[in-house]
């Protein structure tokens, strides 16, 4: 028997479609309902739900009331259990909902809502508890969510059935929206959930098993830590692929920060801009460690703004290492990765193919662009 | 005109079968020994004498104890729950190239003549397989264009594996072994390119397709430097797109100082039309069982070939076959070769069906090969994609050779249906399950059927029948597709997961006991 969480943000996605770009903030939402926008995330949280109805006999469902759950539970025609929350309105519900559910020993969250919803259940269970979203918001930036709702609810009863067991790290990320609606796009990494890992989409049957991501990421960071260069400073960037380089060398790391490490220590830890240009300039030879952050693919300008077109300046562009698993790039086959330094001259500068390590000697070769 | 079926109502055998290990009784015995005669006991001595002290067993191994009956009994069954290339229209399994073997061939490789010889026999007697095999590397070096050819390779990958270490060696000979470290490949080359390089402790640099679907040669020329051993590409790539960039692709890595292989072990879209030494490569390799036609598949028996340029020649593995104009011989004496790969000389049995294939073919038959593979395949690709679900989202619009990589994305999108339940739900319709794809699955829902040459007009309207009757059923019943298969000889589902879960991994009986 699994426990399965269920909390649907009645309002993700009502921004979309009256054109105000996200539903942060409550006047927005009133606002998007005076233009009469329809609320979608029950419409998307029930298809999932719907799925859910073949594993009933395996599966306890703990939901909130009304629009936030119980709702969608009466539509779909599954039992449901409402477990003690004080709700009191408004986006720390989820929170709040989230925590109980949680600590009542939900196996697995299936939310519904966009990248801001994203953040609400990272806030309330960090990486403590499985969790899967149902993408119903109008940004999804967050590798958190399932690629449509028919998929996340099919990667849930595969996991109530127990045929995916593998757990792997997703991103939050999320985009200021003050900011989006005044037409300036700026996605930040906000930190990681922890969600079911479905090997499917890159799992070769025929070839007899293959390794993912994880395996990709410990073959990438042996490589790194093996051809570490000697009286060098290293500019590393957030994320969990630099995380676990750092680990690798058995160094504190600032998973959603800048740290700078010389030979086998930390010079300084989540560092501002400032404090970078400011210490390189102390280092004949000077490296930049980055990943590639978000669904579409950014070197530079999501999540580790610090390493400003400014450092990237002086460091130069083939002191720049780039890694990634290999699962992650492969969303970017026929694609391109980007950056965007908020400097047109080191944009262009940056742009063209670049290396990305993958694993152990194990490269990708990809355009750039900005 | 034409005439198939559109529903043979197929259940194949299903016997709840267990190990042969799992059979048979302590004393059951296949073939009873007669105890030899007094006379021959005191000649030859205690039997266990013979071997020597430091080999003898201290315990009798584990084997089955089973007598004749139920050996034969067990082997029919499980030969009933397979579904093989001559029982079935094996169009699915894309890159594999499963055309028809002649079976006038198989009476060839079943005559005592080749049966009953040894591979230790004096060569003096055994000069009727080195001409086979000596003619065999002579007709191969014209299709190729290359000047030296081995037959060493028992498969396509140990064949890339020979080309891989031809590179070392050429490489240290010329003292940039250590610096050449890195090899060129593309995501879309089949996996024992980069897996070989790795093997030999070589870097890998994959190149990804551009928005046309070929190789970014942007991207090749970034990756190219002083450090550049080889390029290593297979074309037309899995989705069946030819690269006519290629030249450029050659050009710039030998620039560069490297060298580049053509992997070629599916020869059948471009037989007879290109040459891979014409493209200006040094090195290339086919499987001789796929193009070259011998049943195959499940591991064997697989022949492949090395194919090289004049300056490579001293390096192939060993022995070649020669002729000194008198008698063919095998050359050991080659003291830059690779060395050998395997017991003995090759896979003889497809050697044999090659040259007879070769020899029946001719040079027009296999231009025509090529020519048929790619006709029967934009037939059936334009009939395929007639099915609701299903389409050919990479590099639309552009020509197709011998076979296509396929989508089911918009079905799976629109009905839950995946590509692997239809790959199960097809063995209900009496066809061997399909190939999606190579790893790692770049396209989603992958699906890669290859017609070849010798499937006809009926036979593919017949396998696309299929298709399209289980896209209705994804669309109108699509639990029926997921619970698939139901006449298999295989009941229920396995579960996928312990398909990529080493912890449940046993390849012997004694790690299966273990688990």
């Amino acid at each position: 028997m699994k426990k399965i969480g269920l909390i649907v943000n009645p309002i993700a996605g009502i921004g979309g479609k009256a054109g105000l770009k996200g539903s942060d903030g409550e006047g927005t939402y009133l606002k998007a309902l005076a233009l009469g926008a329809v609320r979608e995330s029950g419409r998307k949280a029930l298809i999932a739900a719907r799925m859910l109805k073949d594993v009933a006999d395996e599966t306890e469902i703990y939901t909130c009331p009304g629009e936030m759950g119980a709702d969608i539970c009466e539509a779909a025609g599954i039992d449901y259990r409402l477990p003690e929350v004080l709700y009191q309105g408004g986006a720390e519900d989820t929170i709040r909902a989230a925590r109980v559910f949680a600590a009542e020993g939900a196996d697995l969250i299936l939310f519904a809502g966009g990248d801001g919803t994203a953040r609400d259940i990272m806030d309330a269970v960090g990486m403590d508890t499985l969790v899967l979203g149902i993408p119903a918001g109008c940004k999804i930036h967050s590798g958190v969510y399932a690629l449509n709702p028919r998929r996340a609810g099919e990667l849930a009863v595969r996991y109530i059935r127990g045929q995916v067991r593998k757990i792997r790290e997703a991103e939050v990320m999320d985009i200021d929206e003050e900011l989006f609606r005044k037409g300036q796009v700026s996605a930040r990494l906000y930190g990681y959930l922890n969600i079911p890992d479905d090997t499917r989409m890159v799992q070769n049957v025929k070839s007899g098993g293959t390794y993912g991501g994880e395996d990709s990421v410990e073959g990438l960071s042996d490589y790194i830590v093996d051809t570490w260069e000697p009286e060098t400073l290293y500019i590393v960037g957030g994320g969990s692929t630099t995380a676990a380089v750092m680990k690798k060398k058995n160094l504190p790391n600032t998973l959603l920060g800048v740290d700078l490490v010389y030979e086998d220590q930390v010079i300084k830890s989540d560092c501002t801009e400032k404090e970078i240009l400011h210490i390189i300039r102390e280092y004949k030879r000077v490296n930049i460690l980055v990943t590639v952050i978000g669904g579409q693919g950014y070197v530079f300008g999501r999540g580790n703004q610090q390493i400003s077109a400014e450092v990237i300046r002086q460091v130069g562009r083939e002191h720049i290492i780039v890694a990634a698993s290999r699962d992650k790039m492969l969303h970017f086959v026929g694609k391109s990765l980007y950056a965007d330094t908020g400097d047109e001259e080191v944009n262009q500068y940056l742009a063209g193919c670049m290396r990305v390590i993958v694993g152990y000697g194990e490269y990708v070769v990809i355009r750039v662009e900005v | 005109m034409g005439y198939y079926k559109q529903n043979r109502d197929f259940h194949e055998a299903r016997w709840d079968e267990p190990f042969i290990m799992e059979m048979g009784n302590p004393g059951e015995r296949g073939v009873l020994i007669p105890r030899a005669s007094k006379e021959v006991r005191e000649i030859s001595g205690d039997v266990s004498e013979l071997v020597p002290k430091g080999l003898r067993r201290k315990k009798a191994p584990v084997l089955p104890e089973v007598s004749q009956m139920q050996v034969l009994r067990h082997y029919m069954r499980l030969s009933q729950e397979t579904i093989g290339t001559d029982l079935n229209i094996d169009i699915g399994l894309g890159t594999c190239t499963m055309k028809y073997s002649p079976k006038v061939h198989e009476q060839l490789v079943r005559t005592e003549k080749f049966q009953e010889i040894h591979p230790c026999q004096d060569e003096s007697t055994v000069q009727g397989i080195l001409e086979i095999m000596y003619k065999d590397a002579e007709y191969l070096k014209a299709i190729s264009g290359m000047d030296k050819v081995s037959l060493q390779p028992a498969g396509g990958s140990q064949a890339i594996f020979a080309n891989v270490q031809t590179i070392r060696a050429y490489f240290e000979d010329k003292g940039e072994g250590e610096q050449r470290n890195e090899i060129i490949t593309t995501i879309l080359s089949h996996p024992a390119n980069p897996g070989t390089a790795a093997t030999l402790g070589y870097k890998v640099i994959t190149l990804y397709p551009d928005e046309n679907g070929l190789p970014d040669i942007e991207a090749l020329k970034t990756a190219v430097s002083r450090h550049t051993a080889a390029l290593m590409i297979t074309n037309p790539e899995d989705t069946g797109i030819y690269n006519d960039r290629i030249r450029q692709f050659v050009d710039i890595v030998h620039e560069a100082g490297g060298l580049c292989v053509y992997d070629q072990a599916n020869l059948n879209g471009v037989f007879g039309l290109t040459r891979a030494r014409d493209a200006g490569f040094d090195m290339c390799h086919y499987n001789l069982h796929k193009s070259f036609s011998s049943p195959h598949g499940c591991q064997g028996p697989g022949a492949g070939a090395q194919c090289v340029s004049e300056e490579l020649a001293r390096y192939v593995a060993a022995p070649t076959v020669e002729f000194d104009g008198d008698k063919y011989y095998l050359d050991y004496q080659r003291p830059d070769s690779i060395g050998k790969l395997r017991a003995f000389y090759g896979v003889p049995s497809v050697l044999i069906r090659a040259y007879a294939y070769i020899r029946s073919m001719g040079a027009d038959g296999m231009k025509q090969i090529a020519e048929l593979s790619i006709l029967n395949n934009n037939y059936l690709i334009k009939k395929l994609l007639e099915i609701k679900g299903l389409s050919m989202p990479f590099a639309r619009g552009r020509f197709r050779m011998e076979q296509a990589r396929l989508s089911w994305q918009e079905l799976t999108e629109e009905t839950g249906v995946t590509t692997d339940d239809i790959c199960r739900r097809i063995v209900d319709y009496g066809f061997q399950d399909y190939f999606t794809s190579h790893h790692p699955r770049v396209l989603p829902e992958p699906f890669t059927p290859e017609p070849v040459e010798t499937y006809s007009k009926d036979d593919m309207d017949e396998y696309v029948a299929a298709f399209a009757a289980i896209a209705r059923e994804a669309y109108t019943n699509p639990e029926l597709v997921k619970g698939a298969p139901y006449k298999a000889a295989l009941g229920a589902r396995i579960d996928e997961e312990c398909l990529t879960d080493w912890s449940r991994f046993a390849t012997t009986w004694r790690a299966y006991r273990k688990l």
